[in-house]
């Protein structure tokens, strides 16, 4: 259980790292292109926070007005008000607030940027399908994205690649517009290496908001194997989740109203889509969860 | 007067570092405290619900005078306990008694059906797991902190200010699994 958390904390680190040299290599090939220095980085992560930030700040409202989901009371929902009130005792942080979703989907979200902004919200279909321990596991799971602060993880990936998107955009649209201007008329002369430095920031150019994109998934899975295995530490008792996940993998073909492609990464499982034999390794590296089998069977090695 | 400034240099990382020690010492300190008024809250929570138990169960279940009684004791004796040992004794009765009291609710359909009842069993149980959950933060904590103590150089600061180790706090683990209550022999 350690080592896995460990495991993936080093994980994270190493793809935020990533997405950082890639925003510098990006921001490198704009500053060979236009002559423009370190400007033209600076400027798009400046872009990119501000589109950022917002969603720090209200994205918990955001989501849950767009889930609708419904704020309930101790009287109403006891046994999930107990579970979240136990688990949080266990993690050291307040009571977050409780919300059902009115989907019949067994499913689960966890929001809001720090533990004293938490809100929990899961399914009037999981509430329905699963037993108390079956319940605290996935309450446990979300709880542990609260603890690690994953909506500010979430949030700087999405700043990084976002900063990498607009780059490669700008470099796109002008290219298409006008062509290159500034230095690479005095190089056309030269060829040889400079014409293969050129071709290769093209590429880059190109595929960068891909890698981009490809990093921000992968963070996103590591973060959910993160959260299942400290998830279990809240609970001392990985089995639980195990077995709420392995109800979720039967129950994956009942649609989401509410799913879309914006929250995706939020819920416990991935809304609404075929999981399990038939994801090809392609359709792995653009998911925003792990494959339900993986997760179940991590949470049995422990 | 190059070795002044390395003396006034090194003399610097230690208070910073010192310091540091000092502020996690007291933090950890502070979270031992909140986790073990967690527990209190917890405890006292359940205290309050077991003569609700008692009186709604005996109203079904004339003939278990027995459980009743030694439920009730035991509460008697871990609220007025001062001892950390004592404590954890009668709270470990309690929970054995609370176990019992719920399970003999199977042989009676008419509690069972008792939406009074009902919503005790949840709060019982709720409570339950918040206690387990309460004192796993709490040993957590102790543990953290007696490590800090115990290992250099911070207990050398430790030392210096006081700081003691605590102890865990020992009652029985609740019964986890899809049934929550079982019927003991």
């Amino acid at each position: 259980m350690y080592e896995q958390i460990a495991a993936n904390r080093r994980k994270t680190i190493v793809l935020i790292v990533g997405a950082i040299v890639l925003l510098g290599a990006v921001g490198y090939v704009l500053g060979l292109l236009y002559a423009t220095g370190p400007v033209g980085v600076v400027g798009a992560v400046a872009l990119a926070t501000v589109m950022s930030v917002g969603s720090y700040f209200a994205g918990d409202k955001l989501v849950l007005a767009s889930t609708r989901a419904r704020l309930v009371t101790q009287e109403e929902q006891p046994r999930l008000h107990n579970i979240v009130e136990g688990l949080s005792i266990a993690a050291g942080i307040p009571k977050p607030k409780v919300y059902v979703v009115p989907e019949q989907a067994l499913n689960a979200f966890a929001t809001g940027r720090n533990p004293e902004h938490a809100s929990v919200a899961v399914t009037e279909g999981l509430l329905g399908a699963l037993n108390r321990v079956e319940l605290e596991g996935v309450v446990g799971h979300e709880l542990a994205h609260v603890v690690d602060r994953d909506i500010l993880v979430g949030t700087v990936v999405a700043t990084l690649v976002g900063a990498i998107v607009l780059i490669s955009e700008f470099f796109m649209r002008t290219w298409w517009w006008g062509g290159v201007r500034g230095r690479r008329g005095n190089d056309r002369s030269g060829g040889g290496p400079e014409a293969i430095i050129f071709a290769i920031g093209l590429v880059l150019l190109v595929l960068a908001p891909i890698i981009g994109q490809v990093i921000r998934l992968a963070v996103s899975r590591n973060r959910e194997f993160l959260a299942d295995a400290q998830g279990a530490m809240l609970t001392r008792y990985p089995p639980g989740l195990a077995a709420a996940l392995r109800k979720i993998a039967v129950g994956a073909s009942i649609p989401m109203r509410s799913a879309n492609n914006a929250t995706a990464h939020l819920w416990l499982n991935q809304p609404s889509r075929v999981q399990g034999e038939g994801m090809g390794p392609l359709e792995k590296l653009f998911s925003t969860h792990p494959p339900i089998e993986e997760r179940i069977r991590r949470l049995e090695e422990m | 007067m190059l070795w002044l400034w390395i003396g006034l240099g090194i003399v610097g990382v230690l208070l910073v570092v010192a310091i540091w020690i000092y502020n996690r010492l007291v933090a950890l300190r502070n979270r031992v405290d909140n986790g073990w008024s967690q527990i209190d809250v917890q405890l006292r929570r359940r205290y309050d619900l077991i003569p609700n138990l008692v009186s709604t169960v005996q109203g079904y279940a004339t003939h278990e005078r027995e459980l009743f009684e030694s439920v009730t004791e035991a509460r008697a004796r871990a609220i007025e306990a001062t001892a950390v040992p004592d404590q954890a004794d009668a709270e470990n009765q309690i929970t054995r008694g609370v176990r019992q009291l719920l399970a003999v609710a199977e042989n009676y359909p008419d509690l069972k059906a008792n939406e009074n009842f009902l919503a005790l069993q949840e709060e019982l149980t709720g409570t339950e797991s918040k206690i387990a959950y309460a004192r796993q933060f709490y040993n957590d904590q102790v543990m953290r902190l007696n490590t800090l103590i115990g290992s250099f150089p911070s207990s050398l600061i430790a030392g210096a200010f006081r700081f003691g180790e605590r102890e865990f706090f020992n009652i029985e683990e609740p019964v986890r699994g899809p049934t929550t209550v079982e019927f003991p022999g």
